[in-house]
């Protein structure tokens, strides 16, 4: 059965990483459905958050296929159930519609959002949720007239304790300590 | 005065001094510090720089010019295979690194360790399509184990021995290494350190006990288990483990491709290869077994067919070094991670003596099955034509089967699989994984350089033969003594055969009229022999054996020879097709 995985992918900072990885999805026909990247809290090492849809078989070997790479120091899967997510939405709306009326304001208030900037021509309102949740926003929004709308990928904490990846370099280390 | 030169490099390879250098001599002391002493290559712009540099160290880095960089590629694998080595190959950019680019994948699929050194432009010119530019890293990165490019001279001594160090280590491949011109010509403090660490990478994984104990008490309770061998064997140097296993618990093995000569061909327990082309018992057991041992090897299409149909009455062991190819295609009841040379002795502890002749008799019933319909008339044929398998069976005695069997693609290579006998492990170079047709001709080449004790005997087919023939003059000019059978049906034999089975005998662009071998192969200064009739023929290997030097035997095989037994494509193993 199909369902939503997150992957939480360290590695080296090198260039050419991003294509390492995109890689292995691609020449399977899996598509990414959302990417992120960026430094990971530990120096040195940055991190890949990658949804894809799939199958829990198919998922494990991506995984394995990722960790494969040289570079690549772990790659970890999640369900949905395990971690907490978000992403960011940003929506520009022309400034004329916000001040005929009271429905924007409303909207902004009800999903949580925010106005970041407003100018003569156009407003910036941004909201970080889920994407069904950006996604509704929006739809309503674009009764006003959306002239852009942008949505980050997913950036994805786990639900447990520890940090899995600093634990897993702790391991690493012990066990080099004990081969040298 | 040169003599002293070269004492003082030496006496700093030794201690490790630090010496000012051109990032160019820094690839020759890493390569010498890496124990290469053999260099396949072909030198251009973007890599003048190292080229001068090589040549101050000709003496103790022998470099062999090849004629195309493909040819290369492969000559380093045929070293890589025979001699347990890196293969190191180095080439220009642009073009130089595009034609390396088949030979590179070939390493990769096949697990065949190789550095390759490619030249760049300078790092000013990178991004600006400069002449000879092309982004190898970006190209060559799907199909090796690492890449890196560097940049700056003071890199060069640890992406070599990095790319060394992942090369060799876990499970092999090659690693393509891109210096830019600039980082050639740049001087800096040269230092080596070899690498054994790189954190982001797990060469072998730990072989966890629990994983033995459940894989032994499996192995003791299994009536009918098969032992498939993969070239993990090979790679790991665990023949003798393996055979200790096997001997201790009476288990029958298989082998796959390039598993072949992991165990001896006389062995009581060897039951034959697996596979398409493989033997009838083998295939049409593995789905009678209650049990298969897969022993570093990958279940590649070529040796489960329909993977819906596979071993379906049989549990799975599978000892594997490579933790992405455990449940990759075939579910394994009981992985066992990590190096095999070290597994294996753990089971064969743990496993009860055990023998299981009846077993093992029903592998010899089905040999006889082949013998009669197939082998028998491969081998002593009441036709005219000759076939391969003769001749391949000729030229394996005629070396009292102990040479080094190189082939290229295609029926030949089935053919030379089925009918050399091997004593040695290491004595197969093929390629498998790939199927790269123009394989042979520059692989075999690369196996007499890295094992010149002994005899290397290629078949080639008239098809692949032409795809790297240019090679003959890297044969000719280096003086390697390869013994070339050109098995001549004047067709694209397999794709024939398959257009016969499949498509209705449309024969569809397989028919080749080809030239005037012995010309040629005269014309490159090599001896040479055709044979055209079955009496001819054991003198002409006799005669080729006794040569000294390379030689080229044409033999003229029949037109519309098949390879039987067959797995069809889609088939289930156990629907192996006789004829």
């Amino acid at each position: 059965m199909k369902q939503e995985f997150t992957l939480s992918i360290y590695s080296e900072n090198h260039v050419g990483l991003l294509n390492q990885i995109t890689t292995v999805f691609t020449r399977r026909h899996i598509n990414i459905e959302s990417l992120t990247t960026s430094e990971s809290a530990i120096s040195g090492i940055h991190k890949f958050t990658v949804v894809v849809y799939t199958t829990r078989e198919q998922v494990d070997k991506l995984a394995l296929q990722i960790e494969k790479k040289v570079d690549v120091i772990k790659a970890f899967v999640f369900t949905e159930d395990e971690i907490i997510h978000q992403e960011t939405a940003l929506y520009k709306v022309p400034t004329e519609a916000l001040l005929s009326g009271n429905q924007i304001e409303r909207l902004v208030r009800q999903y949580g959002a925010r106005i970041l900037e407003v100018t003569q021509e156009y407003t910036v309102i941004e909201k970080t949720g889920h994407k069904h949740e950006t996604q509704e926003l929006f739809e309503k929004l674009d009764h006003y007239g959306v002239s852009q709308f942008v949505r980050s990928g997913r950036i994805a904490v786990t639900k447990l304790n520890q940090e899995l990846l600093s634990n897993y370099l702790k391991k690493m280390e012990k066990e080099n300590t004990l081969l040298d | 005065m040169e003599t002293t030169i070269k004492e003082d490099k030496e006496m700093e390879i030794k201690q490790g001094n630090k010496r000012r250098m051109t990032g160019s001599e820094a690839v020759m002391q890493s390569l010498l510090h890496e124990g290469v002493n053999l260099i396949f290559g072909y030198p251009g712009g973007a890599i003048m720089p190292i080229y001068d540099a090589l040549y101050d160290y000709q003496d103790r880095l022998h470099h062999v010019l090849v004629r195309h960089e493909q040819g290369a590629l492969h000559a380093a694998q045929g070293y890589a295979r025979v001699t347990g080595g890196v293969g190191v190959c180095f080439v220009t950019s642009g073009p130089g690194a595009t034609n390396a680019i088949t030979g590179i994948a070939d390493a990769q699929i096949d697990s065949t360790p190789l550095v390759i050194i490619s030249g760049q432009v300078a790092s000013s010119l990178l991004g600006t399509d400069a002449f000879q530019e092309t982004d190898v890293v970006g190209i060559s990165q799907p199909i090796t184990k690492w890449n890196y490019q560097v940049k700056r001279a003071e890199e060069i001594p640890e992406a070599i021995a990095k790319a060394f160090y992942i090369a060799r280590s876990g499970r092999p491949g090659p690693v393509l290494i891109d210096i830019t011109k600039d980082a050639q010509f740049a001087e800096f403090d040269f230092e080596y350190k070899p690498v054994t660490h790189v954190r982001s990478y797990v060469p072998v994984t730990a072989t966890k006990l629990d994983k033995i104990n459940e894989a032994a008490s499996l192995i003791n309770l299994a009536k009918k288990p098969l032992a498939l061998v993969g070239q993990g064997v090979v790679l790991a140097g665990a023949e003798k483990e393996l055979l200790n296993f096997l001997e201790k618990t009476g288990i029958p093995a298989a082998w796959t491709l390039l598993g072949l000569s992991a165990l001896p061909s006389a062995h009581e327990l060897n039951v034959g290869m697996l596979g398409m082309h493989g033997n009838y018992g083998p295939n049409l057991k593995t789905n009678d077994a209650d049990l298969i041992i897969a022993i570093g090897m990958r279940f590649d299409d070529r040796v489960t067919g329909n993977v819906q149909k596979y071993a379906i009455n049989a549990k799975v062991i599978h000892l594997e070094i490579d933790p992405a190819e455990i449940n990759k295609i075939i579910f394994a009841d009981v992985p066992v991670l990590g190096n095999v040379k070290e597994s294996l002795p753990m089971l064969t502890s743990k496993v009860v003596a055990n023998s299981h002749s009846a077993w093992l008799q029903e592998f010899r019933a089905c040999d006889k099955i082949e013998d009669q319909k197939i082998i028998a008339k491969e081998l002593y044929p009441s036709k005219e034509g000759m076939t391969m398998g003769e001749v391949v069976r000729r030229v394996s005695s005629v070396f009292s089967d102990d040479a080094i069997m190189v082939t290229d693609v295609g029926q030949h290579q089935m053919m030379a699989s089925r009918y050399f006998k091997f004593k040695q492990s290491r004595s197969v170079v093929t390629s498998g994984g790939l199927g790269t047709m123009g394989f042979g001709l520059p692989a075999a080449l690369g196996a007499q350089l890295g094992r010149p004790d002994r005899p290397v005997c290629l078949f080639v087919g008239d098809g692949g033969f032409q795809m790297t023939i240019q090679e003959l003059g890297t044969i000719w000019q280096s003086k390697a003594p390869v013994k070339i059978i050109l098995l001549n049906n004047n067709f694209l034999g397999m794709v024939r055969q398959w257009q016969e089975l499949f498509f209705d005998k449309r024969y569809a662009s397989t028919e080749l009229i080809n030239p005037n071998f012995q010309m040629i192969t005269k014309g490159f200064g090599i001896d040479c022999e055709k044979v055209e009739k079955r009496e001819d023929l054991d003198a002409a290997v006799k005669r080729m054996a006794d040569f000294d030097g390379p030689y080229l035997l044409e033999v003229v095989v029949e037109k519309e020879g098949n390879v039987f037994p067959m797995v069809p494509n889609g088939a289930a193993v156990s629907e192996v097709r006789l004829e």
